[in-house]
């Protein structure tokens, strides 16, 4: 009789593997791509193309290079690449997302060993230190579906501007994107050196008209942060097939979404516009995609559920304190970093523990 | 239906289609049976017969030895031919009796018919249960004497009878529900009278509808007795998981069922314990599971305890094409074994064959930390964790992350996308914290 299977049980399983996950997390991309060029053109996919194919190129390239077996069919880097581009301005440079994936990959991943070793999210540490190093060419090239950028295409806006013939406000507005816009104008009116046309355009900006333009996507952002519509459907996916789990982005979208009514209105506390916050930026992008990645976020239940809340105070704080209007990626990477800590300090009680064992 | 359930586990696919609508068919006794001295947990059985005796069916042919131990009988008249090593199902080797069957099917004593037997007095119930060799029939078989034995600072005031049978393939269970629900009420109604208890439940999962109207019907004008319908995840039929969605109590970690005054048993003791104390029948048969996608004609077979696996496959038509892996029990928590040897055993619920192809892949990755495997354990433990502390020999680590609590149900295994053989990690475990403990001692 031949020799047959002899290993440890289960002997079935669920036939999930890295590669499964991987792909399914690019499929779960594209709407959101499709949603990149409707709205900003080709540019976009192309510099998606340039992050993806720098980020497998680079891999192969360590890996062939250090003698171990090239993984790069596990989608893995596929994934890091797309990433690292949808963080970025559609009309940036074209090497921007070449020398941010080499970077991710290089730096965020293979050094440690490659995937399930890198301890933060290699496409945020790619985008970190794009950040850090080119500054200019990473916050502007902001793009919309009308061309001349900015939030102009409520209409609303544009009558105010005109009418207020603030050519300032004008500026800033067709340079940035509508949390950039939020911001500034909203430091500008608690300093009281705004004029009644900033609050103006912030209560429009916080309007239902506007909010629903951020839903689905008319608006000047990063590449794969423009439509939350399209990013939703996508994490749809990922939850159905149970590839994310709903702690991480429900606790890190409900922390920003109270506190940023708690701090981030101009009428005092308690009077910031919630969906504002939780449409614009990167924030859905952010909480489904990159915090949810498994290699950095915590295995425990209760520690995703603090890794959620820290992501959010985080990006609160810095959205509405900080000197840069978008939090969301730092957010992620410095609780990436207190990822091991947060699981350490959360160990599970087995089912049925109690504190003192009666005997 | 509103169904009970318990939080984390899995939904594995469940296979229960080769064979649940096959009715039980009686195995003849085969020309060689080989008796385990232990298929149970405790102390293994000390025989009392030698080389050459003959002996008659239903015979006891091996003594418990000890309170946490059982008897074996004969299952045929015959021959003893060999005592010693044998392949045993959980994939070692065991020692066992050898009986040539001589085909005459003489008992050694015809069956009474006690009518009367609701009116022995629980001490007597239990000597009697005892005296049949009954162990738990749905998986790691404790002494049934010894669990209807609880310390008196432990009043039992509910019994659940576990039909749930969440392991896939397996449908000995079902079969025995539909097949003979008055028995299994019965032997409730014994349990329930050895404990004092109150209340009595019949666990069975949704994908056995059938026996669960059938119950409910039976039951239909019992006061104190009833069917808990469980959402199909796996590990329901687990008894913490079980009693939790039966009743809502948690068993303490490191505790038992009777700390929170219930016991399992499962459905085919239930049957088991009825026979011994109406017809002082000894257990010497039971229902098993032929099934898998490549046995030719899958069935539930009632099978003398000591038949060899090979005998059994043969009168299911053989195989279709190479077997893969051989399991007995469940795919789930079941041994893979060698080859086709071994016996069935008095808690042998099933054999499964997987073709080569059905087999899992065992190589691992790094672990992605995808937090799956926390997800999915019903015991709330962290898989990944012990796994990757009992790889770097962190005993003490694993111990402090509840290694201990682990019922290896093998749910962190089904889900992990890197392959890693979490369970094996653990029993490893397991068995390294119990030597510290030894130690400590
Ligand atoms: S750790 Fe043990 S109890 Fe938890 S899922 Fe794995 S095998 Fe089951
Ligand atoms: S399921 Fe596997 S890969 Fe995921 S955390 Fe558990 S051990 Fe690691």
């Amino acid at each position: 009789m031949n020799l047959v299977n002899v290993s440890s049980s289960p002997h079935l399983h669920e036939h999930v593997n890295v590669r499964k996950v991987m792909w399914t997390v690019v499929i779960a991309l594209l709407p959101a791509l499709i949603a990149a060029y409707i709205f900003f053109g080709w540019r976009s996919i192309w510099i998606t193309i340039l992050g993806v194919a720098a980020a497998v190129g680079t891999e192969a390239l360590v890996q062939f290079l250090t003698k171990r077996p090239i993984t790069v069919s596990d989608g893995s880097a596929v994934v890091t690449g797309m990433f690292l581009a949808f963080n970025l301005p559609p009309l940036t440079a074209w090497w921007i997302p070449v020398v941010g994936s080499v970077f991710a990959i290089t730096i965020g991943k293979q050094i440690f060993g490659g995937l399930g070793y890198n301890p933060v999210n290699p496409a945020l540490l790619g985008r970190a230190f794009l950040m850090a190093s080119w500054p200019v060419q990473m916050t502007t090239g902001w793009a919309t579906k009308l061309a001349n950028a900015g939030v102009s295409t409520i209409s609303g806006l544009k009558q105010t501007l005109i009418t207020g013939g603030d050519a300032q406000l004008q500026n800033l507005i067709t340079s940035a994107t509508p949390l950039n816009v939020a911001q500034q104008i909203r430091g500008d009116i608690i300093a009281g050196t705004a004029g009644d046309s900033a609050r103006t355009i912030f209560h429009q900006l916080s309007s239902l008209d506007y909010i629903k333009e951020l839903f689905w996507g008319n608006i000047g952002g990063c590449i794969g942060e423009v439509s939350a519509a399209a990013l939703i459907l996508g994490a749809a996916i990922l939850v159905y097939k149970h590839y994310i789990e709903w702690r991480i982005p429900i606790s890190y979208i409900g922390t920003v979404a109270f506190l940023s009514w708690m701090v981030g209105g101009i009428d005092g506390l308690f009077s910031g516009p919630i969906l504002f916050h939780i449409f614009s930026g990167g924030l859905i992008l952010g909480a489904f995609f990159m915090a949810t990645d498994m290699v950095t976020s915590p295995v425990t239940k209760k520690g995703r559920l603090i890794f959620g809340l820290g992501c959010g105070i985080l990006t609160v704080v810095i959205r509405t304190w900080g000197g840069y209007p978008e939090g969301v990626s730092y957010s992620i990477l410095i609780m990436n970093v207190a990822t091991p800590l947060i699981d350490r300090l959360t160990p599970q009680k087995p089912f049925g523990f109690r504190k003192k064992s009666k005997k | 239906m509103c169904a009970k359930t318990f939080k984390g586990g899995i939904h594995p696919h469940d296979y229960k289609h080769f064979s649940n609508h096959k009715k039980i068919e009686k195995f003849p006794a085969p020309k060689k049976l080989y008796i385990p001295l232990i298929q149970h947990i405790g102390r293994p059985a000390v025989p009392i017969v030698k080389v050459g005796d003959e002996i008659k069916k239903g015979q006891k042919i091996a003594d418990a030895s000890g309170f946490v131990s059982i008897p074996m009988h004969s299952p045929v008249s015959g021959k003893i031919t060999k005592i010693g090593p044998y392949p045993h199902p959980t994939g070692t080797i065991q020692h066992a009796i050898e009986i040539e069957n001589d085909g005459k099917n003489e008992w050694i004593s015809k069956l009474q018919d006690d009518e009367q037997f609701m009116s022995l007095s629980p001490e007597k119930m239990k000597e009697r249960i005892q005296n049949a060799g009954i162990c738990g029939m749905g998986g790691a078989g404790f002494p049934t004497h010894v669990k209807l034995s609880p310390p008196e600072n432990r009043p039992i005031d509910i019994v659940i009878l576990n039909g749930v049978e969440c392991e896939p393939y397996l449908t000995s269970d079902h079969r025995l529900m539909l097949e003979n629900p008055e028995e299994i009420i019965a032997g409730l109604r014994i349990i329930m009278k050895i404990l004092g208890a109150k209340r009595g439940y019949i666990g069975i999962e949704l994908n056995k509808k059938d026996a669960i109207t059938v119950f409910k019907q039976m039951l239909r004008d019992e006061k104190n007795m009833s069917v808990v319908p469980c959402m199909l995840r796996y590990p329901q039929g687990a008894e913490k998981q079980l009693i939790y969605a039966a009743t809502k109590r948690k068993v303490p970690a490191g505790g038992l069922p009777m700390d929170v005054g219930a016991v399992v048993q499962n459905v085919g003791t239930a049957f088991a314990i009825y026979e011994a104390l109406r017809y002082h029948k000894p257990l010497i048969e039971r229902i098993t599971t032929m099934s898998g996608s490549i046995v030719n004609e899958p069935k539930n077979l009632k099978v003398p305890v000591g038949t060899p696996l090979s005998q059994l496959l043969e009168f299911c038509g053989g195989t279709t094409e190479d077997i893969g892996k051989i399991i007995s029990g469940g795919p789930m928590m079941g041994f893979a074994l060698p080859n086709s040897d071994a016996p069935a055993t008095k808690t042998t619920s099933g054999f499964v064959f997987m073709s080569p192809a059905e087999v899992v892949d065992t190589t691992e990755a790094p672990c992605l930390r995808c937090g799956r495997c926390v997800d999915a354990c019903p015991m709330n433990l962290i898989p990944t964790f012990i796994a990757e502390n009992v790889k770097n020999a962190q005993y003490d680590a694993a111990m402090k992350l509840g290694v201990l609590d682990c019922i290896e149900c093998g749910s962190c295994g089904y889900v992990c996308p890197s392959h890693i053989q979490l369970v094996q990690w653990i029993k490893i475990g397991k068995i390294e914290v119990n030597k510290l403990k030894l130690k400590d001692k």
